[in-house]
């Protein structure tokens, strides 16, 4: 589904990624780990097509980005650390809006919907900006998932939420992967790194350290296998 | 025509939260009233010579007002990081800047409709001209001011003190547009024996706004880049 | 610390090998400018008679030509070096465009001062509303704002973008601010400014001519000169930059 060969991305003399090489198959839920600085998000900037690479190849659905970025983007939903939402449209406004620019048929519903899945019907028409943190990440997941994409990628979605966010989040993603949908996420908490995903990745200075498989949601696994390669950090 | 789709789905989402909001367009016109209002005190209403800079305050208006709402309309993109979410949907650049451009546009129209006629009501101007001259010449100087206006807002929206930054692009760069219709302005209000002079003026204004439409159009790409 | 930097020495390479590559270039070009500058000086003071209602001011005339003509050169590089660069994508280009338009500022600069000492003495006023010295102007704004551009905070391939942007927007903004500028002039004042400095007193004299033309080589060449350090100099600040950026690297790691 995503195959990404010989990446490197390079700002200010600065190498943030330098060569990697990932290959996720289609219904896989992958988490990346690693330092802070080390090249996570914009490894999904770069897949997300928001930033160039240097030099590298990323193709997704066997389309190259350089080429078809335009049909890639159609089943790609992004969900960043800001919450990519105008401050004051209600949650329906906003995500018709985008439903709109995606094509998504029967917006209005799907909007309806989504807004009642993350539980929020309440507030359909109040304006985000009065929202608290966690309601406008509820939103914020909606408005990834509005046109169904079929390449989920999150940056740290986990960060700051309380525990009712978590869990429609959580759902959210487990429902998604059984619709088949791939799912890129870069994250810092282990517990549910290792509860939602069936592969870790580590990136740790712009290089691919570690890639292994999660069974049974074994937390003891992935926190072993990152000390081992963050031993070397320090 | 996905282009212009999009594009029109973004100008109605930017009116739309225009409409309820009525931040910008409120600011713009009385921030237009109120040059109005200074000019009445440098220059006297009531002396006849005052007619002669009445196409020039008419311009500084448009501009003045118009540089307000063009920074805002990217600004306000990077709450959030909208233009993220712009530039990650399927939509291309040139989208995002046509649709930017119709909001833009459409309000600097809002702006000069009211502005206008109150400073001719201000300035008790007794128009001597032709008004649908004169209505074809404000359209096509603000179409070229506001497309090259809305790209160098995109731009400038880079650096973190873009409202300054903005008129000293913008200025030099729009100066044959406003060089144009301060004199085609000047003509059809006052002098229609020059008419022939005023409609030459208007072409090359409207050969400015083609050139630089299409080579916004075409830049826009490395400009939105992130 | 200091220990360690003195280890990493050896790790850093190519620097004396870029050096002996290309410096005959510069010589050259040193040893050119010299001598078509002394050249033309002789023309200009020696040589080219001595105009007749100016005197010795209208020898000015020829240093602000020459350098108008380079300030126009300079920006026309600009813009064909910040093509390249959007379709290379390459460093180098956009330090060429970056230098030539510092160097254009320079003599922007020596335009807009020699213009009103020239026009004092020709037309008895220090400025006049004329296309060419209000082109001159607006290609000095166009100017500082491409360098604003550049000032912005930020990696450098976005500033180095949107200034090539700005370059190519710019430098099709300058033929038609021209235009436009001389038509509004001669709808206002016919004739009076029609003509412009260079062909004032109808006509030149062969000697100025001449004088003319070995002068704008002189700056053309001087030009060059000049960007070829620019750029050297900006290729060694950038490789400072690089070592710096590699020793950090090593200290962290």
């Amino acid at each position: 589904m995503i195959e990404i060969t010989k990446l490197t991305k390079q700002a200010d003399n600065k190498l943030i990624l330098r060569g990697i090489d990932i290959k996720v198959s289609k219904g896989e839920t992958v988490a990346i780990l690693g330092p802070n600085g080390a090249g996570k998000s914009t490894l999904l900037k770069i897949i997300a097509g928001l930033i160039k690479p240097t030099s590298g190849l990323v193709k997704m659905k066997g389309l190259d980005i350089k080429k078809d970025g335009f049909e890639i983007k159609k089943s790609i939903g992004y969900l960043p650390h800001a919450s990519l939402l105008y401050d004051h449209y209600s949650p329906l406004e906003n995500l018709v809006f985008f439903g709109k620019l995606y094509g998504v048929e029967q917006v209005e519903e799907r909007a309806v919907q989504l807004v009642k899945e993350v539980g929020l019907s309440f507030f359909l028409h109040d304006p985000v900006k009065n929202f608290s943190r966690g309601m406008v990440q509820r939103i914020a997941i909606a408005r990834a998932i509005i046109h169904d994409p079929e390449i989920l990628l999150l940056d740290e979605p986990h960060t700051g939420l309380d525990q009712g966010a978590m869990t429609i989040l959580n759902n959210v993603i487990l429902t998604m992967k059984n619709k088949g949908t791939t799912t890129l996420m870069v994250t810092h908490d282990f517990k549910q790194a290792a509860e939602i995903c069936d592969r870790i990745i580590i990136i740790k200075n712009g290089k691919l350290v570690d890639d292994f498989q999660v069974k049974d949601q074994s937390i003891e696994l992935v926190t072993e296998k990152y000390a081992r390669q963050l031993e070397g950090v320090s | 025509m996905n282009l212009v789709k999009s594009a029109l789905l973004l100008a109605k989402k930017d009116l739309f939260s225009e409409w309820k909001t009525k931040q910008v367009l409120v600011t713009q016109i009385i921030f237009a009233s109120l040059v109005i209002v200074v000019f009445s005190f440098a220059f006297d209403p009531s002396n006849n010579m005052t007619k002669a800079v009445i196409p020039g305050i008419i311009w500084v208006i448009i501009v003045f007002a118009g540089i307000l709402g063009l920074n805002r309309s990217i600004v306000s993109e990077q709450r959030n990081d909208t233009m993220y979410a712009l530039l990650v949907a399927p939509m291309e650049p040139a989208g995002i800047y046509l649709g930017k451009f119709i909001a833009n546009f459409t309000m600097i129209m809002i702006v000069e409709t009211i502005a206008i006629p109150f400073l001719f009501l201000l300035f008790d101007f007794n128009m001597a001209g032709s008004i649908p001259y004169f209505i074809l010449i404000i359209f096509v100087g603000s179409f070229g001011f506001v497309s090259i206006g809305t790209f160098l807002a995109a731009l400038a929206g880079n650096s973190k003190s873009s409202e300054m930054l903005l008129p000293l692009l913008l200025f030099p760069i729009a100066s044959p547009v406003l060089i144009g219709v301060t004199q085609a302005t000047r003509i059809v209000l006052s002098d229609m024996s020059k008419l022939s002079s005023a409609l030459a003026w208007t072409q090359m204004v409207t050969s400015y706004d083609v050139i630089f439409f299409v080579i916004s159009l075409f830049l826009i790409d490395y400009v939105l880049e992130v | 610390m200091s220990m360690n930097l003195e280890q990493e020495k050896p790790l850093l390479p190519d620097s004396p090998l870029s050096k002996s590559k290309s410096a005959y270039l510069p010589k050259v070009l040193l040893g050119s400018t010299i001598i078509t500058m002394l050249t033309s000086i002789y023309f200009i003071f020696l040589y080219a008679e001595e105009e007749k209602t100016m005197g010795a001011a209208q020898k000015i005339f020829y240093f602000h030509v020459s350098s108008a003509w380079v300030a126009f050169f300079a920006f026309f590089i600009t813009c064909l070096f910040s093509i390249l660069f959007l379709v290379k994508r390459q460093r180098i280009y956009d330090t060429y465009a970056y230098v030539s338009a510092e160097i254009g500022v320079v003599f922007t600069i020596i335009v807009l001062t020699t213009g009103p000492i020239w026009a004092k003495s020709a037309w008895n006023t220090w400025w006049v509303w004329e296309p060419r010295l209000i082109t001159t102007l607006i290609l000095f704004f166009l100017y500082i704002a491409y360098i604003m551009i550049r000032q912005m905070d930020g990696v450098w391939d976005k500033k180095a973008r949107l200034a090539s942007v700005f370059g190519i927007i710019g430098f099709v903004d300058v033929p038609i601010v021209f235009f436009a500028i001389r038509w509004w002039q001669t709808k206002l004042h016919p004739v009076v400014f029609g003509e412009g400095s260079d062909q004032s007193g109808g006509g030149i004299a062969p000697s100025m001519l001449a004088a003319l033309l070995i002068s704008i080589l002189a700056f053309t060449i001087l030009y060059a000169y000049l960007l070829n350090k620019g750029v050297t100099l900006e290729n060694l600040k950038i490789k400072v930059e690089q070592y710096k950026e590699k020793l950090r690297m090593d200290i962290e790691n």
